[in-house]
Parts: C-alpha cells; structure tokens; sequence
C-alpha cells in the first residue's frame, strides 16, 4: 500500500494514452474510420475488467483457505472496479456498435455473453449484500465469486468465437489477426491497457483501505463498550 | 530504339513501384480514400480535444490523489 510509483505509472501511461491515442496515425479503414481509436478506450475496459476479476477470483480463493476478511475485501473491492470498467465497455460498445454495425444492440454473441456475464456479477453482488452476517457473506461470497468468474470466461471468449460474431477474433478466428492490430496500434494499446488497469487497482485499494480502517474503527468501539 | 527501350523499363520499374505502393497503401495508413478527420488535424483543432480530454482526466486523478492521502492521513492516525 505504501508503494506509489505504479500511482505515477498509471498517471503517465494514461496520459501517453490520451495523446498517443488522440493524435498518433492510425489505419485509415473504411466503416471505422476515426472511430478505430476507441481501442484505446474501449477494449481496454474489458482487457482492465478481466485482469480485475483475475486478480478478484484470485484473492477469493486465498480467502477460502485463510478466512482473512482483508482477502475478502480485496476480493470485493477488485470486483466493484471491475464491474464499474465493464459497465463502461458495454454502454461505449453500444455507442461505437450504433455508428458502426448500425444499432445499439444486435444480439453479438458477444455482447449478449458481456450482458449475462454482467448480470452474474451484479447478482454476485446483491447476494452479498443479502446476508446479515460478514463470515458468511464472505465465504459465500467468495464460493460465488470463483463461479461467477467460471461461468465469464466462456461467456465472453469461448462462446462468441464458436459462433459468427461481429467483434474481430470470433468465427472460428481466435485472437486478433493482422487487420485489427498492427505494431502501431499495438503500441498504444497495451501501454493504455496497463495505465486503465493501473487506474482501477488504485480505486479499488482506496477503497480496500477505507473498509479496513471502518472495521478497526468498529473493532475500537465494541473494545470501548 | 534505345530510348523506347528506356521509355519501356521506366514503365516497368514504374508499376513494380506503384505495386510496392499499393501494397504499403494496402498497410491503410495512406488510403486516402477513406473519410479521416483530416481537416480537424490540419486546422489544429485536435489539440482542443486533447486539451479538454486531458483536463477532465486530469481533474479525476488529482481527485483521486486527494482520496489516497486522506485515507493514508487517517490510517496514520489510526495507528498512533
């Protein structure tokens, strides 16, 4: 926690990111036209959501064998900010998917397998907050959680690619090929996926810090009675 | 005969070059047939938007900045 140079990191990489994204030469495509820049701020939503997640089923199951609460947290905490980045994926899919395929939604495999994977999360949520007590919404909650993440990989990688599919990669494509990516873009792109990643880890272990210091302040005034 | 002979290799070498071209053009970075914001970029305007991006994001990580040492404030006091 006392660490901040990846604080300095993400600040500069997201700000390489603005620039390099806004102003380097990108592929000039028919249909995307200027739009291919959402790359940088769109797909690397997901990419940050995942890596979150990754890192949320990750701190779950260490909770499951320690029963530490400040695992749960974690667990939690990764979660909220993944779920925030893959809310915003999904409302600027739909605005890119409006100006590009031609509708908000057209029933993408994809877009629907984010949609139900998000709803699985959301869920994941609310049964949390349905139980009264912490150890048992913790360890509930973290059962729920290495499910929930067991159910998003197929949703959003395996399911799509099995079917065709208007995002790249799917139809029996697995990856990105030389026409969605090249080394320029690539160039921004996975500096822009550390800097949002970055960016998420550090609002979710404010947020981590701040649930610890309310239970050590709980924890002072039961000591007090 | 000569000169035709010239004339005609030019002509050759011009198609091989216009070939590589097509081909560094088929790399999408000069094709411009298709519509970019070209006219945006030349007149400058792009730097407005980079600006105002910057500023906006800006803000939020001074925000966020100012969470991370209020928490770390309390933490310290916690600890005392």
């Amino acid at each position: 926690m006392r660490a901040y140079w990846w604080k300095i990191l993400a600040i500069l990489l997201l700000a390489y990111t603005l620039i390099a994204g806004l102003l380097f030469e990108v592929p000039r495509l028919p249909i995307l036209n200027e739009t291919i820049r959402a790359l940088y701020f769109h797909v690397t939503m997901w990419f940050g959501m995942i890596l979150m997640l990754i890192f949320a089923v990750i701190y779950s199951t260490k909770y499951l064998r320690s029963n530490d609460l400040k695992h749960d947290d974690i667990a939690l905490e990764f979660t909220n900010a993944g779920l925030l980045f893959g809310f915003l994926g999904i409302v600027t899919g739909m605005l890119w998917a409006k100006f590009t395929w031609g509708a908000y939604w057209s029933g993408d495999p994809k877009q629907n397998g984010s949609a139900i994977a998000l709803l699985i999360y959301f869920a994941y949520l609310i049964l949390r907050n349905s139980l009264p007590d912490v150890n048992q919404r913790a360890r509930i909650g973290a059962v729920y959680n290495i499910f929930a993440f067991a159910a998003f990989i197929p949703l959003i990688f395996i399911l799509p690619r099995l079917t065709d599919s208007l995002h790249p990669g799917s139809g029996g494509n697995p990856g990105f090929n030389a026409y969605d990516l090249d080394s320029r873009l690539r160039m921004v792109f996975y500096p822009a996926i550390i800097g949002w990643t970055l960016l998420g880890a550090w609002i979710s272990t404010l947020r981590v810090r701040h649930k610890r210091l309310e239970r050590k302040f709980e924890d002072k005034l039961i000591n007090q009675l | 005969m000569k000169k035709w002979m010239v004339v005609f290799l030019l002509f050759i070498s011009l198609q091989a070059m216009s070939q590589e071209k097509i081909e560094i053009t088929t790399d999408d970075y000069q094709n411009s047939s298709v519509e970019m914001a070209d006219l945006m970029r030349s007149e400058g305007k792009i730097y407005v938007l980079v600006g105002i991006i910057g500023i906006v994001l800006g803000g939020i990580l001074v925000y966020v900045m100012h969470t991370d040492r209020k928490i770390s404030k309390l933490e310290k006091k916690f600890e005392d």
